[in-house]
C-alpha cells in the first residue's frame, strides 16, 4: 500500500502522507516554483522534483530525507557542440509544397526536464531524464552527474550527428506545444519505460515524433510506431510525427505497453513492435493525456477521458475514469465520487498514477482524487491545489 | 571596485548573498559572475544557460546601460560601476 503521494504543481511540490488510514497534506515545498514532475526513487527513497523556473532555468531538486530538505542538482546540461535543427510552428503563409531551405541550427540548452525515471535493480545508481528539446540524459551515480545519450540525439530521424557537422538526413521530429512557453517549437521526451527484466531495454515517447526503443542500453534506437494512426497528417501511417501523450508499461508483463496518443488509445502486446488502436469513442475513450497500467496484468489499463483536442476538458461537464481488463476490447467508465456537473478539468500526461489497487489523479483545475478499489470509486483529497502537472505514488 | 546589486529573488536560492555588499575586481561581466559563483556555488547556473549565455528572462545592466553581449558577456564593468542583475516580470 502506498504511503506517499507526490504532486508536481504550478506552485511547488505537494507531499501527501498516509497515516492512521487517512491522507494528510504537508505545507507546499519549492513554494512559488512550477514543478513539472515530482517522483520518488523506489530503490532508495530519494525524492525528485523537476523545477521549471520561469527565469532561472530548469533544475532538478532532490531530497534524501523524505522531503525535509532539498538540494539543487545543476549538472544536467547539454554538452558543448550539441545542436539541433530548428523547427518552427507553421504560420498562415506556410506552403507545404515549397522546397525546403537549408536547415537552421541552434545550440542546445535545456528548456524543460519533463520526466525522471529510474533504472532497474541491476543498476542502482541509474536515472534517466527526458527533456525539451528532445535529449535523453543518463546518470549512473544517483543523479550527481549526467550525460546526454548521443545515439538518440544523433539519430538519423533528427538529421544525424550534428556534433560532426551538417545534417546528413532530414529532421523528422516535430515540436511539442509544451515547448512554446520557452520561445521555441522543439520536441520533448515525456515518457521513459525501463524493462524490469533487462536494463538494456527501454522505450521512450517523444512529442511529436513517436515511440523509440533500444535493446542495447541506448547504443542504437529504432522507431516503434507501426499501427499508430496519426489523424492530423496527410499520411496517418507516417513513420514519424506522431504525438504520444504518454506511454506506460506493465511491470510483470513488460511486452504489454499502453499509449494515450493525441489520436486515440493504443495498445501493444509485443513490446511496441506493433500497436493496435483500442479507442471506443462511443463510451468516451479516445482523447486524453495519461494512461496507467496494472503492475501484474498487462491487459488492464486506465485512462482519464477528455472531450477531444478541440475541447480539452471533461466530457459533458462530468469527470470519469475508464478501465479496460481485456486489452482495450471493452471499457468500463467509473464516475462514483467524481463531480458530474460543472467539471471542466483536464488531467495532464503525468497526472495519473497507480500503485496496486490505488489510483490517484490531479487536474489543472487543482482537484485531486484517489481510488482505493482500482478506479471504481473515488474520494477527493482536495479542491484547491495549484494546477497539477504530475501525480506519483511513492 | 565594482559593486553588484541583484533581485532579492536570488537571495532565496543563495542566502549567503543577502545582507552583504558585494564588491569584486573590475573585469568582464562573465568574470564578475564567476566571482559571485565562488561566493555562492551554483549561482551562474541560475543566470546563465548550458552554453554560458544569459537566460532569456534575465537582464543585466552596468549602471544604466543594458549589457550588450548576452552570449559571451564580454562587456566591461569598470571600477566605479554597479552591475545590476534583474529578472523580467511575468506570469501569475
Amino acid at each position: 500500500m502506498p504511503n506517499i503521494i507526490l504532486l508536481g504543481t504550478r506552485k511547488g511540490t505537494v507531499i501527501i502522507d498516509r497515516s492512521n488510514a487517512a491522507w494528510h497534506v504537508r505545507p507546499i515545498q519549492h513554494a512559488g516554483i512550477p514543478v513539472c514532475y515530482a517522483t520518488r526513487d523506489p530503490r532508495n527513497g530519494t525524492l525528485w522534483s523537476s523545477l521549471d523556473h520561469g527565469h532561472w532555468g530548469p533544475k532538478l531538486s532532490r531530497s534524501i530525507d523524505a522531503g525535509k530538505t532539498w538540494e539543487d542538482v545543476t549538472s544536467l546540461k547539454y554538452p558543448e557542440g550539441a545542436r539541433y535543427i530548428v523547427k518552427y510552428l507553421p504560420t498562415p503563409d506556410f506552403d507545404p509544397q515549397a522546397p525546403e531551405g537549408q536547415p537552421e541550427y541552434a545550440e542546445a540548452t535545456v528548456f524543460k526536464i519533463w520526466n525522471i525515471a529510474f533504472g532497474n535493480t541491476e543498476q542502482p545508481g541509474r536515472l534517466y531524464a527526458g527533456t525539451i528539446p528532445g535529449g535523453l540524459f543518463v546518470s549512473d551515480d544517483g543523479g550527481d552527474s549526467w550525460k546526454l545519450n548521443r545515439p538518440l540525439w544523433n539519430h538519423e530521424s533528427r538529421g544525424g550527428d550534428l556534433f560532426a557537422g551538417g545534417a546528413t538526413s532530414e529532421n523528422r521530429w516535430g515540436g511539442t506545444p509544451a515547448s512554446i512557453d520557452y520561445g521555441v517549437f522543439e520536441p520533448g521526451i515525456h515518457s521513459i519505460v525501463v524493462d524490469p527484466r533487462d536494463s538494456r531495454h527501454l522505450h521512450i515517447a517523444v512529442s511529436s515524433a513517436g515511440v523509440l526503443e533500444t535493446t542495447d542500453g541506448g547504443k542504437t534506437w529504432a522507431g516503434r510506431n507501426s499501427g499508430v494512426l496519426n489523424d492530423y497528417l496527410p499520411n496517418p501511417e507516417a513513420e514519424w510525427g506522431h504525438d504520444p501523450h504518454f506511454i506506460a508499461g506493465c511491470g510483470a508483463q513488460p511486452n504489454h505497453i499502453w499509449q494515450q496518443n493525441h489520436c486515440g488509445v493504443f495498445y501493444s502486446e509485443d513490446s511496441a513492435q506493433s500497436w493496435k488502436k483500442v479507442s471506443l469513442p462511443d463510451v468516451g475513450v479516445h482523447f486524453g493525456f495519461p494512461v496507467a497500467v496494472d503492475a501484474e496484468d498487462g491487459r488492464t489499463a486506465w485512462v482519464v477521458p477528455a472531450q477531444g483536442d478541440f475541447q480539452r476538458m471533461a466530457i459533458g461537464g462530468g469527470l470519469c475514469v475508464a478501465r479496460t481488463d481485456d486489452g482495450g476490447q471493452s471499457w468500463q467508465v467509473f464516475r462514483n465520487g467524481l463531480p458530474q456537473t460543472n467539471a471542466y478539468d483536464i488531467v495532464l500526461r503525468h497526472g495519473l498514477d497507480i500503485a496496486g489497487d490505488h489510483l490517484c489523479f490531479g487536474s489543472t483545475t487543482g482537484n485531486v482524487y484517489l481510488s482505493e478499489d482500482r478506479g471504481e470509486t473515488w474520494q477527493c483529497l482536495g479542491n484547491n491545489f495549484p494546477p497539477v502537472y504530475s501525480v506519483r505514488f511513492g | 571596485m565594482p559593486t553588484v546589486a541583484m533581485t532579492p529573488h536570488l537571495y532565496h536560492f543563495f542566502p549567503v548573498l543577502e545582507n552583504r555588499k558585494i564588491t569584486l575586481a573590475a573585469g568582464s561581466v562573465v568574470e564578475l559572475l564567476a566571482a559571485i559563483n565562488e561566493i555562492a556555488p551554483g549561482f551562474t547556473d541560475y543566470v546563465l544557460d548550458d552554453r554560458g549565455a544569459l537566460r532569456r528572462h534575465v537582464n543585466l545592466s552596468i549602471n544604466n546601460t543594458m549589457v550588450v553581449d548576452r552570449k559571451k558577456l564580454t562587456d566591461h564593468v569598470p571600477d566605479d560601476a554597479t552591475l545590476y542583475i534583474f529578472q523580467a516580470l511575468s506570469g501569475g
